[in-house]
């Protein structure tokens, strides 16, 4: 799994990545009661914010953490926002994207870096 | 944070694990490691503890009571003097455009009236109070810390201290011992649920938030949940949905100027702003305070602009509180919009990140009030 700045985490699952946020994020975050995600096909660049998140306390946006084609959103999530509370990194996922660039994951931060991050 | 000034409570929220934040010059806490969703719906079925000592306290003494009342009634339009003993109302002070400059809790303790202001304004009521009123005696009660505890289960609990509570009626007030703490306690609260407000000694706050939250019905409550309780009950909160640009009429709170005090009664006027204030009664307001709700799930947040069609270019108003209510598990949100959209059904249009999402013009308050009458 590799970690963005920006709280994301990144799962490659065959050519895919599935992305989501962490724990820490929405420990940060407080009870999420609203996601919006991007729709299947959008073509997204790396820094471009394509989700919306709302907490009780305040909005968010979500960058893509990479280039390249939206293929499936986590449509769950959009009906029961607290799933990305209750479970952050599995039933949680926001969407998979298809890299146009996978050398972009090397950029990113392992766990034990991203660890440090946010210890 | 060294800089706040902290609660008597403050030892106590920081050993409950609460994330404590900057509000009003205090660090306040804003929620506890239950979270803000779980502390709102708490309050709704048990009871919630809240730490509200940063609000002024203030106690102001005449020559007897209907001295002292009709002084306070020469900045606040609200009938303070046949209010009766042990009795309390809401009021609000009026600036000379018939603005809002602070509301408040008027109580008639026998001798003395006891009001209880925003933190954010007290220092500013009380100079506005010491400078303008005669022949009475303004004092902030410093040594006392104000805590509230709402919900369903509030009789229960604070009857188990003392019997007496549950002999309270909404808006009652008395002095009532819990333990060893002479407290002011009144029978009202922030988040539409029965529940007391209760002023203690500084020295015995912890001691009796420590009591009350050894009751298994009982949670300590943040200032965000607080936020969320208040907004479903309709409740304004100064400077956001009210404040020295809004009149009484303009927020819907001309409930709270009884006959005396409007046009035609015994005491009509007599406050700042009287003339545009009562002749609101009767002409109207251009603007007036809506419940909205909004469509779908996207809350919409205080500053939204607002629009009567999905297409003008021209605002008609803004959201002035939004947010998610987890009661009514959905968006709410206060604002203010033109005579012509107030009626019930009405659909105007919000601007949310770059889109224009309806809300419907919705009855106040979002869940219903569960007060002991």
């Amino acid at each position: 799994m590799k970690f963005t700045e920006e709280h994301e985490w990144l799962r490659a699952e065959d050519d895919v990545i599935v992305v989501g946020i962490t724990e820490h994020a929405t420990t940060q975050l407080g009870d999420i009661v609203f996601v919006e995600l991007p729709e299947v096909g959008t073509t997204v660049v790396k820094d471009e914010e394509i989700v919306v998140i709302e907490s009780v306390k305040a909005a968010s946006d979500i960058m893509a953490p990479i280039d390249g084609e939206i293929v499936a959103v986590n449509t769950a999530l959009t009906d029961n926002p607290g799933l990305a509370n209750e479970d952050a990194i599995g039933d949680g996922w926001f969407f998979k994207i298809k890299p146009s660039d996978p050398s972009q994951m090397d950029g990113l931060m392992d766990e034990a870096a991203y660890n440090k991050l946010i210890s | 944070m060294s800089e706040l000034l902290h609660t008597p409570l403050h030892d106590l929220n920081v050993e409950l694990g609460a994330k404590m934040v900057p509000f009003a010059g205090y660090a306040m806490p804003v929620q506890y490691p239950m979270g803000v969703m779980q502390e709102h719906i708490h309050t709704r079925e048990k009871a919630g503890l809240f730490d509200v000592s940063h609000m002024g306290q203030v106690i102001i003494t005449g020559d007897d009571y209907a001295s002292a009342a009709l002084s306070l009634e020469t900045l606040i339009p609200v009938d303070i003097l046949d209010l009766q003993q042990d009795r309390q109302r809401y009021g609000f002070f009026t600036n000379d455009a018939g603005g809002i400059m602070d509301d408040l809790m008027i109580a008639n303790r026998g001798d003395h009236i006891f009001v209880v202001v925003n933190a954010a304004c007290k220092a500013a009521d009380i100079a506005h109070m010491k400078a303008k009123l005669n022949g009475v005696r303004v004092r902030e009660i410093t040594d006392r810390a104000l805590l509230a505890l709402q919900g369903p289960a509030a009789e229960a609990v604070l009857a188990t201290l003392n019997p007496k509570a549950a002999d309270m009626r909404f808006m009652d007030v008395a002095t009532l011992m819990l333990g060893d703490a002479e407290c002011w306690v009144s029978r009202s609260g922030y988040t539409g649920e029965d529940g007391f407000e209760i002023s203690v000694p500084a020295s015995h706050a912890a001691d009796l938030a420590r009591q009350l939250l050894s009751h298994g019905d009982v949670a300590a409550i943040g200032l965000g949940a607080r936020d969320s309780l208040r907004l479903e009950a309709g409740l304004c909160l100064y400077g956001h949905d009210i404040d020295t640009d809004t009149t009484p009429a303009q927020a819907a709170l001309n409930w709270a100027i009884q006959k005396v005090r409007r046009a035609g009664g015994a005491r009509a006027g007599g406050f700042p702003g009287a003339d545009v204030v009562l002749a609101e009664f009767s002409a109207g307001s251009d603007t007036k305070r809506v419940g909205l709700m909004p469509e779908g799930r996207a809350p919409m947040r205080e500053g939204v602009v607002l629009y009567a069609s999905a297409e003008d270019e021209t605002p008609i108003g803004a959201i002035t509180s939004g947010g998610f209510g987890p009661t009514i598990g959905g968006p709410m949100a206060m604002g203010y919009v033109p005579n012509a959209q107030t009626v019930e059904g009405t659909v105007v249009y919000g601007q949310l990140r770059g889109k224009r999402l309806p809300l419907t013009v919705t009855k106040l308050p979002f869940t219903p009030a569960n007060f002991k009458r």
